[in-house]
């Protein structure tokens, strides 16, 4: 799979001994008095990609949400590109430019047009100008396929281009790494794919990537490393055949029997 | 055509399914109940618009002569209330309009309501929503208070309790809804505020204007507030029921665009977050277009709710435009014709709202846009 020229400034970032691209160490967090993250480590390497998979409710979104600080740890260290996140506005500026997110329910801003929706942030956060901020745009929508509906606004669009809307939209702001909550599962299941073949392709550009799926399709295509989590727990870490193939918790086996019935 | 292509392409509805002549037999002959409220409805529409007709029209009085004592009304008083008599808007327009300003200088707060509505018309038209629209309204503003205060460029000064009339009450409401306006931003994103200091204070502020009547306010504003103020020391009385009404309406306005705040879902915030927006371009490019939008129709019902409020004004004995048409017909000669004046008035103040709110739904329809499919 060969990068294409306009992301290959993340293959600069793969170097052999640079810092993790995402660090959690013995993160906590809690909703009231519920426990939903329990002393979860975990390292991504600049440019691998990992899915988080387990049960609803086992905190793989919670945990997703906390590398940008939609939601706050309470205990534990996350760092993202070496910087730590904390209470200082400018260390999460720095972190949430760095980082693209793409969400189940798409959140496309709906009063503006898909090609608005791109440049915003480019303009806003990075100052970019509004020429260069539009053809970066265009050339994204067009790699997600979609330059013709640049004009129109979200809800004249089906769920699977919104949510590639959604993708173009963060890459626009040029990001290191891509975090993905559940990006398909608010699809109908003809509009799956074409996400999927969208996410596909993005991997093959070496982009940092951690995806909260069910599609395990996806997973033992892309995925280097496949996280398993139930209650808040980090239960497996392993390549997709270790995880799919030789579970080893009665847990991860209970979860894989459920998903296969499903499928 | 053929009965072979009629079966395969679309047809056309059936001639009495579409159309004027379908409507009324849908709605209004569909049934003998339906037949029977049709036609007792029209022959009571008919009946009053015919004695409104004659009243307002064809025994109506147009103008009545005078000599030295003044305007001679009796030809008016002859006609018992079977005519109207307009001869006293044409004797009365004037301080009705303009109250108890210099009668030479009328012109001066004539053309102070033409550049309100000048104002409201550029305001209106979406291609001036520029920045420089701001610069507009403190230009014109300006010229209002130059024209009507006078006192320089050779305009002799006019103090302002000599000010009355459609003015006021077009100074009142105009002032009052641009500052109340953004006043009510603030309060309802306060309310929202995780600062707990802000948020008491903003929901402090709303429960306790929303709690007691305009006319209270605008009492306490007249003559409460200036026993606190130092000896000498006086604040116009205009300027302190204008403020007693920012206040009121900032407090409803401020709900209204709460209300537009929570129909906006998790993810809009979540989303500018996640692109790194600080919280004034998510509030100012994302959060307040959507909210707003959603709030158009509440919204304008407030300011037309409150344009009428300024009404209000005549308990403190401000000139606004109905006490004006209240005091007009105080005069012996002129008294016992409220109903034509208060139709006049009440035409006025239907213009302004009418236009308001035909405005209000168009600009709802365009900003709307996105939410068609």
């Amino acid at each position: 799979m060969s990068a294409s020229a306009d992301l290959s400034y993340v293959a600069s970032a793969a170097q052999a001994d640079a810092p993790p691209a995402i660090e959690l160490a013995g993160v906590n967090k809690w909703f009231g008095a519920l426990h939903v993250l329990r002393d979860v480590n975990l390292a991504v390497a600049p440019g691998e990609r990992v899915v988080v998979c387990g049960p609803s409710g086992s905190g793989k979104s919670t945990m997703i949400r906390c590398i940008n600080r939609l939601e706050v740890h309470q205990e534990g260290r996350i760092a993202v590109e070496g910087i730590e996140l904390t209470d200082d506005v400018r260390a999460l500026d720095a972190i949430r430019r760095e980082v693209g997110m793409v969400f189940q329910s798409f959140n496309l801003f709906p009063h503006l047009t898909v090609l608005e929706n791109c440049t915003l942030a480019p303009i806003w956060v990075r100052r970019t100008p509004k020429k260069e901020a539009e053809e970066l745009a265009m050339e994204l929508l067009a790699r997600v396929k979609i330059p013709e509906q640049a004009k129109k606004y979200p809800g004249q669009l089906s769920g699977g281009q919104q949510q590639r809307v959604a993708i173009a939209r963060a890459l626009c702001m040029r990001p290191k790494i891509m975090l993905f909550d559940e990006p398909t599962s608010a699809l109908d299941p003809e509009m799956i794919k074409e996400v999927l073949d969208v996410m596909v392709e993005l991997a093959g550009t070496g982009m940092t990537m951690m995806v909260v799926t069910h599609e395990m399709g996806f997973a033992r295509q892309v995925a280097d490393r496949v996280v398993f989590m139930d209650q808040g727990e980090v239960v497996e870490v392993g390549t997709p055949e270790q995880v799919f193939n030789a579970p080893k918790t009665d847990r991860l086996q209970l979860f894989l029997s459920q998903i296969l019935r499903g499928h | 055509m053929s009965n072979a292509s009629t079966s395969s392409g679309p047809r056309k509805p059936p001639i009495t399914a579409v159309g004027p002549i379908a409507w009324v037999r849908n709605n209004l002959f569909s049934g003998w109940l339906s037949t029977a409220v049709t036609l007792a409805l029209g022959y009571l529409v008919i009946r009053l618009a015919l004695s409104f007709v004659d009243w307002a029209f064809i025994n109506a009085i147009w103008s009545v002569p005078s000599n030295a004592q003044g305007p001679q009304t009796q030809v008016c008083r002859d006609l018992q209330g079977s005519g109207a008599c307009w001869a006293v808007i044409g004797e009365k327009h004037r301080f009705m309009l303009f109250g108890t300003y210099p009668y030479e200088q009328h012109w001066r707060p004539a053309l102070a309501c033409v550049l309100f509505v000048a104002l409201y018309i550029i305001s209106a038209m979406r291609r001036f929503w520029r920045w420089e629209l701001a610069l507009i309204w403190v230009g014109m503003l300006t010229a209002i208070g130059v024209l009507m205060w006078g006192g320089i460029f050779g305009l002799s000064y006019v103090p302002q309790e000599r000010w009355g009339g459609l003015p006021i009450t077009l100074i009142l409401a105009t002032f009052g809804l641009a500052f109340a306006f953004p006043l009510s931003i603030l309060v309802a994103l306060g309310r929202r505020s995780s600062l707990p200091a802000i948020k008491v204070l903003c929901v402090l502020y709303v429960e306790l204007i929303r709690g007691v009547p305009l006319i209270s306010l605008l009492f306490m504003a007249s003559v409460m507030f200036p026993l606190f103020l130092p000896e000498g020391m006086n604040i116009d009385k205009l300027l302190r029921a204008q403020i007693a009404i920012i206040l009121f309406a900032g407090a409803y306005l401020a709900e209204v665009v709460r209300g537009g705040l929570q129909s906006l879902p998790k993810g809009q915030y979540e989303a500018a977050d996640a692109m790194g927006l600080s919280f004034w371009q998510k509030t100012g490019l994302i959060i307040m277009p959507q909210a707003l939008r959603m709030v158009i129709p509440p919204l304008v019902n407030t300011f037309i709710g409150f344009f009428k409020d300024t009404s209000l004004v005549l308990i403190i004995g401000i000139f606004d435009l109905l006490t004006a048409g209240k005091t007009a017909i105080v005069e012996p000669a002129w008294q016992g014709f409220g109903v034509e004046v208060y139709v006049f008035i009440g035409s006025i103040y239907l213009v302004f709202c009418y236009a308001m709110s035909k405005y209000s739904r168009g600009l709802e329809a365009e900003l709307n846009r996105h939410r068609r499919r």
